[in-house]
């Protein structure tokens, strides 16, 4: 789609000049940034983005990160402050459970189908008739050599009209 | 006088599309072939007045005739001619007319060249394309005119927004539209073999090739915007699982999806249903994908042409095309009979297998994408649902999705040999491990997961060619034997293995790429240096640049690494006077498959108070490989397509011979 970006200021590697002298809580304060939405910029965390809001954002992540204050202590603090708006991922709680689980409840439906249907009875072997092997014939044709029954691996032996058809039918 | 033209043109494919339609049905329902030739020749009109209004759009681009609103709206007589053509698309009103284009050509396409599509299908086809027809065009004409004239002409445009004056993004529409709209042949023969009540494998042969086309350039448009996203917005990253991203993502996981499952309708007659339900939702997607970005009812790092009430109008469409379609299905579906049985392991049974994950991940995207929007309506709160999102729901139901991949194309139709096949996976297996395990040793810092999926993608390149080893029996077999079985191939497995490899580099790519990329930032001053892994960066000097449509300051870097020049990075930030409006212009400097990306940032006083300029630059190891893979699916879906006339010519060969015994 036509894509109009409003905002051609960018951050992402962080600024020196914002930067915490201690490397492992300029790495935790990194961390939060990009969980942290820029809630005034289009869909961009604070740590991507270069509006004034992401730039104060940071600063006050950064001075709590240096207070000594938890991921999740600063987390709650933003959400008290902005809502959970502000978290790009969103929390696990009863509201978002079926954000969270129905892709799973999906998955395991669908497999449950499949296994229910495969432990179903298994399927008659129709052999053909007369007239289908007739055509089958024609389409082969009588002076096929036979090719290496690879089948034999397998514990069943295919005709080399089978495995003929197997050839055909690879692929996209 | 060319915008009358245009707009005349526009009514009259709306007329066309109403006649084509109703011409279509009158045929179906007196079975008079003189109607049902009017209603082919109908379609075909349809699309050459729509051709003819984009055409008087395109001229009006092309002189800059700012009498026209929409392209004094757009276009400035300062911009190259590629963006003033580029123009056309750059708005709402004009993508809206590209997608009509499509949407008609396609149906012109079904028109002229389905000799062999049955008749009563290939009616019915046309019909669904002539309704979608007259929904989109009515929309144009009535809400949404790109000819609407201006009772004062301004002197100058207002110009197309300066990040879109690119030549990726430039040609990004008509691939995507085309994709997207393409998904519509697809939609239109379903609706047709639900109201004949019959899907049989003649009719999944008829869908494929569509899907197979609107499959592959879906896929280079999308990879067109996640490049441009890359270089243009500034930060390195690709893919930012936003909801206009992940409205051009739905419909292709529905169409990839429907490839596979089409399959299995074909060769066995299986599926039928689920076939059928997959071509509605592909193109349901398209039309939800064109509401979600149109409307603006999502926040977007894509800020697009936003307009919440043509955005009513899309879901009006929408409503009506996908609930009719989804409704027949409802109705007519039951009916369908059984197809062929397969037992749990079987080539079958893993292309349900692949259905399934892929039916969940395109939940999983619609559910990131449309709560926000849900809870919003139910409890008024505001939720957000970020890419964190995605790592923990859709990346692990793909990594499943990816783990039995190459065993379903080694796997036999009816009941296949697990043991067997996974004997024959062993040394893809082997590689797959092998790769996880350098990855995670020779990377520094440790991520096991990442180097899991390199592993991972690893395993599907490997196992493709796993696959083309066992059917050209390459070491088991003498040169020659070889070579005739490898020729034999039919070129759709051709396409299968190049897209899967397409598949497997993606994931190695993308897996790679995230976890190991590097960045730095500094303020320079001339002479000042950076270091970013083995390369330094050195600020030569700045200069000012002057565009056809800009001023630029430019700003030089040597790029070396052990003393050695490896290039000139070049990052401007440009000014567009026209919009007055800056944007950043970043320089690649391609190394092998990896990227070292250079952005240049605003001036301040550097550690020596010299003045000075903000320079980030990041390192992107095997990036190449996450626009490659992509670009090796298109391609693999092409070549699986030039497959298609040839069997379907072998087929009627095959038929002629059926006959001909019989008689």
């Amino acid at each position: 789609m036509i894509a109009l970006f409003s905002l051609g200021l960018i951050a992402a590697a962080s600024d020196p000049s914002e930067r915490l002298p201690d490397p492992a809580q300029e790495d935790r304060a990194r961390h939060l940034f990009q969980q942290i939405r820029c809630v005034v910029c289009q869909n961009e965390s604070i740590d991507d983005s270069e509006a004034g809001l992401a730039h104060d954002l940071r600063g006050i992540i950064r001075d709590q990160v240096r207070a000594g204050r938890s991921d999740a202590e600063i987390r709650r603090f933003l959400v008290a402050r902005y809502g959970q708006f502000i978290l790009l991922r969103p929390s696990f709680s009863a509201e978002n459970a079926a954000l969270w689980l129905l892709p799973f409840a999906v998955l395991a439906a669908g497999g449950v189908y499949l296994v229910l249907r495969a432990r179903g009875p298994r399927p008659p072997e129709t052999p053909l008739s007369a007239r289908e092997s007739e055509a089958l014939a024609a389409l082969v044709g009588p002076e096929e050599p036979p090719v290496q029954p690879e089948g034999e691996r397998h514990g069943f032996a295919p005709t080399a009209l089978q495995e003929k058809r197997d050839e055909d039918q690879t692929g996209l | 006088m060319i915008a009358e033209l245009g707009a005349f043109s526009l009514i009259l494919a709306l007329v066309l599309s109403a006649a084509q339609t109703a011409l279509a049905a009158a045929g179906r329902i007196t079975g008079s072939e003189p109607l049902r030739r009017a209603a082919e020749g109908a379609a075909a009109a349809v699309f050459l007045a729509v051709g003819g209004a984009f055409a008087a759009l395109t001229t009006g681009f092309v002189t800059s005739d700012f009498s026209i609103l929409y392209v004094a709206a757009n276009s400035h007589t300062d911009k190259p001619l590629i963006y003033k053509i580029a123009g056309v698309w750059g708005g709402h009103e004009g993508s809206l007319l590209l997608w009509c284009l499509a949407l008609t050509g396609y149906g012109a396409a079904v028109a002229l060249t389905g000799e062999r599509l049955p008749r009563g299908l290939k009616g019915l086809t046309l019909m669904s394309q002539g309704v979608l027809a007259l929904l989109f065009i009515g929309f144009a004409v009535f809400a949404s005119n790109p000819f609407l004239r201006l009772a004062s002409p301004p002197v100058e445009g207002r110009s197309l927004n300066p990040l879109l004056q690119d030549p990726a993004l430039a040609i990004h529409p008509p691939f995507l539209y085309a994709g997207y709209v393409g998904l519509s042949i697809p939609f239109s023969l379903a609706i047709a073999a639900l109201i004949e009540g019959r899907v049989d494998a003649a009719w999944a042969r008829w869908v494929r090739p569509w899907a197979l086309a609107a499959w592959s350039l879906l896929t280079v448009g999308i990879t067109l915007g996640s490049f441009w996203a890359y270089y243009e917005l500034g930060w390195g990253g690709w893919w930012f699982w936003d909801p206009v991203e992940n409205a051009s993502f739905m419909p292709w996981l529905a169409a990839t999806a429907l490839l596979h499952s089409s399959i299995v309708t074909e060769k066995r007659g299986a599926l039928t249903g689920w076939t059928v339900f997959l071509a509605l939702l592909a193109f349901s997607f398209s039309m939800l994908g064109a509401f979600l970005v149109r409307s603006g009812v999502l926040t977007s790092v894509h800020a697009f042409a936003v307009d919440p009430q043509r955005g009513v109008i899309l879901l009006a469409i929408l409503g009506l095309a996908a609930g009719a379609g989804f409704a027949l299905f409802a109705w007519r579906a039951p009916r369908f009979a059984p197809g062929g049985v397969f037992a749990p392991i079987s080539r079958e049974a893993s292309l349900v297998l692949n259905n399934l994950f892929l039916a969940t991940v395109a939940v999983a995207v619609l559910m990131g994408t449309l709560y926000p929007l849900v809870v919003e309506a139910v409890t008024g709160k505001t939720i957000s649902v970020g890419p964190a999102y995605y790592g923990i729901v859709f990346v692990p139901i793909m990594a499943a999705a990816l783990l039995v991949l190459p065993a379903g194309p080694l796997l036999s139709w009816k009941r296949g040999d697990l043991s067997g096949v996974l004997q024959r996976l062993a040394a893809a297996g082997g590689i797959g491990l092998a790769s996880a395990l350098g990855a995670y040793l020779l990377s520094d810092p440790k991520h096991a997961l990442s180097a899991l999926g390199v592993g991972l993608g690893a395993w599907v390149v490997a196992g493709a060619l796993s696959e083309v080893v066992e059917r050209g029996r390459i070491g088991r077999s003498s040169f020659v034997e070889t070579a005739r079985r490898l020729a034999a191939l039919p070129t759709g497995a051709w396409g299968m293995t190049l897209a899967h490899i397409g598949l497997g580099l993606f994931v190695m790519g993308a897996a790679y790429e995230t976890a190991w990329k590097l960045e730095a930032a500094d303020i320079l001053a001339p002479g000042g240096d950076l270091r970013i892994g083995q390369y330094r960066l050195t600020l030569d000097h700045l200069e000012s640049v002057q565009g056809p449509n800009f001023t630029a300051d430019r700003t030089v870097i040597r790029v070396t690494r052990h003393r050695r020049l490896v290039c000139d990075a070049e990052p401007e930030r440009r000014f567009y006077p026209a919009n007055r409006q800056s944007t950043t212009k970043v320089a690649l400097c391609f190394e092998g498959l990896s990227d070292l990306y250079v952005v240049a940032g605003d001036t301040r006083p550097a550690a020596n108070g010299q003045p000075g300029q903000l320079i980030r630059a990041y390192w992107n190891p095997w990036v190449r490989f996450i626009f490659l893979g992509p670009v090796l699916m298109a391609l693999g879906g092409l070549v699986s397509l030039s497959d298609r006339r040839l069997r379907l010519a072998a087929g009627r060969r095959a038929a002629a011979v059926v006959q001909g015994a019989r008689a």
